[in-house]
């Protein structure tokens, strides 16, 4: 079986893979959570934000906490299926190569 | 195709930051070292003033006057001295895990340290409650043992989000606990050693482990 094949290429970039990483064991994330975490710059942290979003791989929520905007992130069912394959193919691309 | 990243790297990279975002990992184990010193230079504090022996049954003799009712300067010098140690364990504790954090620049009061002061605070305090009670109702024999089972639960709760090491820490206070409620009138022997010597042992022992 080909495992790169089944490597999601969306999660090709880093800091794609630690959003999914961090949003898979934690409910709903801040952006200034998540940028603390990840520390990574605003722009490019929304950037790759958006394009998983896009993906559906994650779910946004807007709020407002007094006059501040408030965006937390969760991961969806489908971003967890999509994040856990690319993870077995990982783990099976390096059982091959031993 | 662009540049791949070694898969096994990848991996490893995945496992850290799932495990820096939902486990607070700056806690200090000499912050145990510290607490356990405190709590024997305590109990060694109790001893020596009333002349008692940490393996006597003395202590519990000690509690109540020849008349049967409760010593209450015996108690206040307890709860003194006791509140001492608790102060200056949780200050040392948050003394050098502050420290540890902005050694690795990770931050200090995040949502991992809430969730750890929460999962020890509540069965805390249900413990703390209980142990009033036990003493309104006179029952001294049992404050100790409780204290122990409900510090070894909440321990135990804390462990799934910190060092999960916690553990071995928390199984060994809540048998110690059950243990000394069957065995009871030992109460400054047993706070001597699951306050002191459990966490000097375990707290050696992560510092080994994570900060050599």
């Amino acid at each position: 079986m080909n495992w790169v094949g089944e490597l999601n290429k969306a999660f090709e970039s880093r800091i794609r893979l630690g959003i999914m990483s961090v949003l898979r064991v934690n409910d709903w994330m801040e952006f200034t959570e998540l940028k603390e975490i990840l520390q990574v710059t605003d722009g490019n942290l929304a950037s790759h934000l958006s394009a998983l979003e896009k993906l559906d791989f994650i779910q946004v929520r807007k709020q407002f906490i007094g006059k501040k905007p408030n965006t937390s992130y969760a991961v969806t069912t489908s971003g967890q299926q999509a994040f856990d394959q690319h993870l077995d193919a990982l783990e099976q691309l390096i059982k091959t190569r031993e | 195709m662009e540049h791949k990243p070694d898969p096994l790297e990848t991996l490893t990279d995945i496992r850290s930051m799932m495990e820096r975002s939902s486990r607070f990992i700056s806690l200090s184990g000499l912050s145990g070292v510290f607490a356990g010193i405190f709590a024997l230079l305590g109990a060694a504090a109790v001893a020596i003033r009333y002349r008692l022996s940490f393996t006597m049954e003395e202590y519990y003799t000690r509690a109540t006057l020849s008349s049967g009712i409760p010593d209450a300067e015996f108690f206040i010098y307890l709860f003194t001295v006791a509140i001492l140690v608790l102060v200056a364990s949780v200050s040392v504790a948050i003394f050098l895990t502050t420290q540890r954090a902005r050694k690795h620049n990770l931050p200090i009061w995040d949502r991992t340290a809430q969730r750890v002061v929460w999962n020890m605070f509540i069965p805390l305090s249900a413990g703390g409650i209980f142990c009033l009670v036990l003493l309104d109702h006179g029952i001294f024999t049992l404050v100790a043992p409780a204290t122990l089972l409900f510090y070894g639960l909440a321990l135990l709760n804390t462990s799934k989000y910190t060092y999960p090491d916690l553990r071995y820490l928390a199984l060994s206070e809540i048998s110690l606990g059950l243990l000394a409620s069957f065995v009871v009138g030992y109460g400054l022997f047993i706070w001597a050693i699951g306050f002191g010597v459990l966490h000097i042992f375990y707290g050696a022992r992560m510092y080994q482990k994570y900060e050599r």
